[in-house]
């Protein structure tokens, strides 16, 4: 280990007495080092890794805190939308509230955005939708990482046979537009809620994911620290999940934060096209659909869920450039 | 590179297969039944019906329609849709279309994606990035049918430049306002990978060498930087060109295009299964083809890329 007493290698050492008798014995070389060269002390303090770094420098970037807690907020309004409003989405009242314009003094009322074509208050629409787009977000995020995931992990690390066959099946997944696909697939199904939606984006959508694990698997496991634990003894699970794993997720991540975006428009894209979500579920995109409608009498009917659904994307895709940002050492 | 494409065309052999059988799977096989659509709402004659399965191959089990499509679609035979129009007929009149409407969108991203990307990245730091980012980063996340009904109510209804709908396709002129909303989210994406692009290797070790040996900007800029910068963003241009050839279901939709989008949407909402599966195997081999080609083309411009 030639390298270890460089003043610029990050690698930590144990503490003395952890049983790494090499170790202990170069830490002698490496305090007479120090006395040399006076290592700036906030620097040795702790040992970081990828991830303890990327945090550091997450916690420091504006652009980060403000997509974290525009999404607190969002998910909070999907989870009790309540909270913000007395009003009932469904409550559709025509001969009072027909297309009635905002009324800008009503602060978190009603009418604070207006009604729509139906007499519905636009607001409580606005907020009661929130669920099924952060739902829809959320879960295929989960279910296509965790899918794809594990193909593009077990492609990766088996390789041969196991790779041509998974990657010929991500190539024939891939070559099915992810909008087309769904809406062939969801147009079979006469009842669709989020949990339909869910299912078809993640059925079609997991080969993003597995390719990127796939790529990530492939890199990480020639690295030494692999070799060696496979040379320990180290069994399949052991160095799938406890060494190749922690490392290669990074990319993962952060494709999975920006698809999260991807996915949101997508359910709405699919509820405004009329092959998403129906009634009763609330949804931006079906909102948006029959607001075209009254656009020229009623802008607002269109700008509000519009702007809400554009809002949500933005949060997740700053979100994930900020953490690409910062788990990309290039750029540091 | 000649046994490197055969070994690519090979394996571009089951993924066709699997892709059609896919599509052809989730067209059939789903419940819904397109002959008992054909009659609405009239009680359907049942030696009618059973005629009809029979005629469309409805009546036998799925892997061998299977096969039978495959039979003639080797023998370059789309089949008939369920109204009886030829499906390779249909196709011939909305590809056109579609591929004029893909042209203008890729124009356009060349044209302001690019000068974008280069911008922001040369001039990394300054407010002509910031401003790009911003604007960027707005357009990927506006939905695209939300952009195209504010830019169908602005500039066609609004100020009145364009006709709202597209009457005539074959009229460029018409084309230039859906193809700038279906090139928005690609060209948000070319400025951006530009940018990163431009400032990656502007740190790299010979644009320092080119600095020091003296070389005036300019050249530096346009002999070393772009030409190794733009290696990523040609590909991404590639790969977008096959993905706007399968035609844009919400821009075509909006603007009454009609495209390969439009008339797939009509299908897979009348479940006319021969269609669906026609036009989605015509995009599966658009796809298999392009994301060849780029890869081609990857190795063409960046010699340190060699494929066995």
């Amino acid at each position: 280990m030639p390298d270890v007493h460089d003043e610029n290698d990050p690698k930590p050492l144990p503490p003395p007495g952890s049983g790494h008798l090499d170790y202990v014995g170069n830490q002698g070389l490496l305090v007479e080092q120090d006395t040399l060269i006076e290592p700036d002390p906030a620097k040795r303090e702790e040992a970081r890794s990828l991830w303890g770094d990327a945090w550091r420098d997450l916690r420091r970037q504006p652009i980060f805190i403000l997509s974290a807690l525009l999404i607190v907020l969002l998910v909070i309004i999907a989870i009790f939308p309540g909270l913000f409003t007395n009003a009932n989405p469904r409550q559709a009242n025509l001969a009072k509230d027909f297309l009635r314009p905002p009324d800008w003094t009503d602060f978190f009322g009603a009418g604070w955005w207006g009604y729509d074509g139906q007499g519905r208050s636009v607001y409580a629409r606005v907020l009661y939708g929130a669920r099924a787009s952060i739902t829809v977000g959320i879960c295929v995020t989960l279910a296509v990482t965790v899918l794809g995931g594990l193909a593009g992990m077990a492609a990766g690390f088996f390789g041969g046979w196991v790779d041509s066959v998974l990657s010929r099946v991500i190539d024939i997944f891939f070559g099915i537009p992810l909008l087309l696909g769904c809406l062939v697939l969801l147009n079979a199904f006469t009842t669709r809620t989020v949990w339909t939606v869910v299912l078809a984006l993640a059925v079609l959508g997991w080969t993003q994911i597995a390719r990127v694990m796939r790529g990530a698997v492939i890199t990480v496991k020639q690295a030494d620290y692999v070799v060696a634990g496979k040379a320990l003894g180290a069994g399949t699970n052991r160095l799938m999940f406890r060494h190749i794993l922690p490392n290669a997720l990074a990319p993962v991540i952060v494709v999975a934060t920006i698809a999260l975006g991807g996915y949101i428009t997508a359910e709405a894209t699919l509820s405004f096209l009329g092959i998403g979500l129906q009634d009763p579920t609330i949804s931006w995109g079906v909102d948006i659909s029959s607001a075209q409608k009254v656009i020229r009498q009623a802008p607002y009917v269109l700008f509000f869920p519009a702007a809400a659904l554009s809002v949500t994307v933005l949060a997740f895709i700053m979100m994930g450039d900020a953490v690409r940002d910062a788990l990309d050492p290039k750029l540091r | 590179m000649g046994s490197y494409i055969i070994r690519r065309v090979l394996q571009m052999i089951p993924v066709f297969l699997g892709a059609t059988f896919l599509i052809f799977v989730m067209v059939y096989a789903l419940p819904g039944d397109p002959i008992a659509a054909m009659f609405g709402d009239k009680a359907a004659d049942p030696a009618q019906v059973a005629s009809l399965r029979h005629k469309y191959y409805l009546d036998q089990p799925l892997w061998k329609q299977y096969l039978h499509y495959m039979n003639n679609l080797f023998h370059l035979d789309f089949g008939t849709s369920f109204t009886g129009r030829s499906v390779a007929d249909i196709m011939a009149d909305a590809f056109p279309v579609t591929i004029r409407l893909a042209l203008v969108a890729f124009f356009f991203e060349i044209v302001v994606g690019l000068p974008l990307g280069v911008l922001s990245g040369l001039k990394r730091g300054t407010i002509w990035d910031t401003l790009v980012l911003i604007i960027t980063l707005l357009v990927i996340s506006i939905p695209v049918f939300v952009l195209g009904y504010i830019a169908q109510t602005v500039f066609a209804t609004d100020l009145g430049w364009v006709t709202p709908t597209v009457q005539d396709s074959e009229d460029i002129t018409q084309l230039i306002l859906p193809g700038a909303v279906l090139a928005a989210l690609s060209l948000a994406y070319v400025a951006r990978l530009t940018r990163t692009s431009i400032g990656e290797n502007l740190r790299a070790d010979y644009i320092r060498t080119a600095t020091a040996k003296g070389l005036p900007r300019r050249t530096i800029v346009t002999r070393h930087l772009l030409r190794n910068s733009l290696i990523p963003v040609v590909t991404f241009l590639g790969t977008d060109l096959g993905a706007l050839m399968g035609g844009a279901i919400v821009t075509e939709g909006i603007f009454n295009i009609k495209g390969v989008g439009n008339i797939l949407y009509r299908a897979i909402g009348q479940k006319e299964g021969p269609t669906v599966v026609g036009i989605v195997t015509v995009l599966v081999v658009v796809y298999l083809v392009a994301s060849l080609l780029v890869d081609l083309l990857y190795a063409v411009l960046d010699p340190r890329i060699r494929y066995a």
